[in-house]
């Protein structure tokens, strides 16, 4: 048995680390290039929009409204979401509360089918309808666990989910104090209301709030002095969800509860 | 002078990074960063999807007399969608009809009956108890109850 | 609208208690997210029980040092696994390390697994079995004869300074793997502990928990495996060996339990907003897994046993096998703790009202039959390392690191 001291010299040795790395790398390309790099063929935002001209945000005043789940439904078949029970974009949860005591809560199919009538056996000092979505927050914890960037705050400040780069991981998911995102089977990405992007930078309403036939919802820029949003920050007593997580939500509720969840 | 049992395998492990780096940026998404960490094409294919709901202001257009028929007057501030669906098919071909065209009492109901976590200043009734046996539109829908709700 | 109802799920609906908000019906980390930071612990616990014997010269741990070594390679070749089967679309997985976004745990993920993957464990790995594969090159034919030439690097050098400077290596990268490992399960405790939307998970205390819980279960795999090896092989298990692992693995246990006994005094201490319905959980959907499981049969039994040998003059024998089984008691403890951190968290509502119920599937991607190849193949791998490189000595070049 020969005792070899080195059984390349230095430069065959380099040439097949080389050669070896660059077929690595070529079969590596060959699948990411495959999947990544897909550039689409320019679509672009409609004409004279600047996303860094708007701020959307969304108020709700809970003392309108009625229950009738006219914005969940009317969600669901603006942005085909899946129609099962367990995936929403936007619902409505009704509260009947006695005292201080813990409130019932309930929201049946998010609200869509409407909701029971009152049990009148029961005494209920106190009951009424919320509203929830995606909260738009501009400090949101859930943009900020995403791993690829799938999701991200648009510099008009809407929350949003990237369909075709999302892995799937479901993080954001975790992340969100709310409970407004889901994991799309179809897509099989993230999913959340995205304040129906594709409808406001075309001037119109969001789904939800086209729909509410009471204007509870009602949709703002916080950069447009004409937006009633101003009007209804300085007229109401405005609150958001959970305000200790600090994720500083653009959806400001006018008459919400102690009890809101 | 490093023996090879050092920067060999170390060298290998260079190698990989500088592949890595190299090799990385080729695939990065040309509009990433584009706004911040994410496509920004994202916006634009997200803004392209299809619209289903036309909005007030579209059957305003063709419909602007609509708020004096008796039904619509009362319910002059509600999106006409709200009932009669997402109708964006009909704006662009009004031979195709909107989606809806309730008039079942289970429509009214949804939002006129009775519930105690609706707002107290809402119009709403007990439908059991409120001519159960007719439908809503005998009534509602012509000018014998202008002065009613 | 006919859905694809998935009637699974619209049984669940049925077994909500209280008030959840409607996306939260459905789990979304399951089986193998329970599986992959119990992968990756055990992966940093045989690398810091190997660190004992390399780095702070504990002489008793030596037998076990390399098999320690390959273990924890197994571990952690198998580890990404249950990750990309949970993905969505793990054909876009890369993109984690092409675009990573740098505020994301998840995202350094990549990072810390390739650094600790190709720096630490495999460069050790080769050091310390340099010797072995230098020999093997010279004597297996084939395809396994390349294979073995291919890893010498070409470097067939092994006189005694050559094997010196090896050893210097090997003990430099260790010191540095020491924080690596603790890394590479520190950011899945992180994972956890920064969600501030979650209170079970988004504690201060969950990386610390997370890395003493991998060190435990790391220390009570090798204690089993050197057992089950030893019995295997024929060959006699050193009783001093057993000693050493079964007083680290009692000191380790004492103090992922005060660290665990402290997480649940502050929290009751505290009492802020979540104690209602966290008592609620664990007095309820988590009352077996964790109280059951976790505490009494993989915590405190094993507290007990481990503490009668450090305390008793027990005989060899005995002693031998209640150190085997506090070690198997004590993996199927932190089994119970990955269980109860991921899928507890999932069960109650961030709404703190309610609860939802966990299923696993019994066959499908997400599912309990995937969950046990996965948690079975680490084994036939190593199985397999074994006998590409043998880590038992007498079988290459005699290398001793407890000088």
């Amino acid at each position: 048995m020969n005792q070899f001291s080195n059984l390349f010299s230095r430069r065959q040795f380099m040439r097949l680390v080389m050669k070896s790395m660059a077929l690595l790398a070529f079969l590596q390309t060959g699948v990411l290039f495959w999947f990544v790099r897909k550039s689409r063929a320019a679509t672009s935002l409609p004409e004279g929009y600047n996303p860094k001209d708007h701020k959307w945000c969304m108020s709700i005043d809970v003392r309108k409204c009625i229950g009738c789940g006219r914005c969940a439904a009317a969600c669901k078949m603006e942005n085909h979401v899946p129609p099962e029970p367990y995936y929403f974009r936007t619902w409505v949860e009704r509260y009947e509360v006695h005292g201080t005591d813990e409130p019932i809560i309930t929201s049946p199919n998010g609200g869509i089918d409407g909701f029971p009538p009152q049990n009148s056996s029961e005494e209920f000092e106190k009951s009424f309808y919320v509203p929830k979505l995606c909260n738009h927050c501009e400090t949101s914890p859930c943009t900020q666990v995403c791993p690829t960037g799938a999701t991200f705050v648009s510099p008009d400040g809407v929350v949003m989910i990237d369909y075709d780069y999302c892995i799937g991981c479901r993080f954001c998911i975790q992340a969100c104090p709310f409970g407004c995102r889901f994991f799309n089977p179809e897509t099989q990405t993230a999913d959340k209301c995205n304040l129906c992007y594709h409808r406001i930078t075309q001037g119109l309403l969001p789904a939800c709030v086209e729909v509410c036939p009471v204007g509870a919802r009602q949709f703002g820029d916080l950069k447009d002095p004409e937006s009633k949003i101003h009007a209804f920050l300085a007229e109401n007593q405005v609150d958001v969800l959970k305000p200790q997580l600090r994720t500083h939500p653009k959806v400001y509720y006018a008459g919400l509860d102690k009890a809101v969840k | 002078m490093i023996p090879p049992q050092i920067w060999r395998p170390l060298g290998i492990l260079l190698a990989i990074l500088l592949i890595y780096l190299g090799v990385r940026s080729f695939f990065v998404p040309a509009t990433f960063y584009q706004y911040g960490h994410f496509r920004g094409n994202s916006l634009a294919t997200i803004a392209s999807r299809p619209v289903q709901y036309a909005g007030k202001k579209a059957c305003m257009d063709c419909h602007d007399t609509i708020g004096e028929k008796p039904y619509h007057s009362k319910h002059k501030t509600v999106s006409c969608e709200t009932c009669h669906g997402p109708s964006l098919g009909h704006v662009e071909d009004p031979s195709q009809l909107p989606s809806l065209k309730p008039t079942n009492k289970e429509w009214c109901a949804r939002c006129h009956e009775a519930n105690n976590a609706r707002p107290k200043t809402f119009p709403q009734v007990v439908i059991a108890r409120h001519y159960p046996d007719k439908d809503c539109m005998i009534c509602h829908n012509s000018k014998k109850l202008e002065k009613k709700p | 609208m006919a859905p694809n109802i998935n009637p699974a799920m619209m049984e669940a609906l049925q077994h909500v208690k209280g008030y959840i908000f409607p996306n939260e019906l459905e789990l979304q980390w399951g089986i193998l997210i329970v599986i992959y930071p119990y992968l990756t612990g055990l992966v940093a616990g045989a690398f810091i029980l190997a660190s004992l014997n390399r780095v702070f010269h504990i002489r008793q741990i030596e037998p076990i040092y390399r098999l320690s070594l390959l273990t924890a390679l197994a571990f952690l070749v198998i580890a990404p696994l249950p990750l990309l089967f949970h993905l969505g679309h793990p054909e876009r997985a890369l993109e984690v390390i092409i675009t990573p976004h740098l505020t994301s745990p998840m995202a350094m993920f990549g990072f810390v697994y390739a650094w600790y993957l190709m720096v630490v464990l495999l460069l050790e790995i080769w050091y310390d079995f340099r010797a072995d594969i230098v020999g093997f090159s010279k004597t297996k034919t084939g395809w396994l004869g390349m294979v073995y030439r291919i890893l010498t690097l070409g470097f067939m050098d092994t006189s005694e300074k050559s094997l010196a400077v090896d050893d210097k290596m090997g003990r430099i990268i260790t010191i540095i793997g020491i924080p690596s490992a603790i890394l590479l399960h520190g950011y899945v405790g992180f994972i956890f502990g920064s969600i501030k939307a979650n209170p079970w998970w988004g504690t201060v205390l969950m990386p610390v928990i997370f890395i003493f819980s991998a060190i435990v279960s790391g220390i009570a795999l090798m204690l089993v495996l050197y057992v089950v090896t030893g019995r295997a092989r024929n060959t006699p298990i050193k009783t001093e060996c057993m000693d050493a692992m079964g007083k680290f693995l009692f000191y380790a246990l004492v103090f992922d339990f005060a660290l665990e006994s402290l997480d649940w005094f502050h929290r009751f201490y505290e009492a802020e907003e979540s104690i209602d319905i966290l008592v609620l959980l664990v007095s309820g959907k988590l009352l077996f897994s964790l109280v059951g499981v976790q505490l009494i049969l993989g915590t405190l039994i094993p507290l007990t046993t481990l503490g009668l040998t450090q305390v008793l003059e027990i005989p060899k024998k005995p002693r031998k096998i209640m150190y085997f089984w506090s070690a198997i008691l004590i993996l199927i403890g932190i089994f119970a703790v990955r269980w109860n951190v991921v899928i507890g968290g999932q069960l109650f509502s961030k709404s703190f009202a309610g609860f939802t119920t966990y299923k696993p599937d019994l066959i499908g991607r997400e599912s309990l039959l995937v969950g046990s190849i996965l948690l079975i193949m680490p084994f036939i791998i190593l199985w397999v390392l074994t006998r590409f490189l043998p880590p038992w000595r007498g079988v290459g070049k005699e290398i001793s690191h407890s000088s």
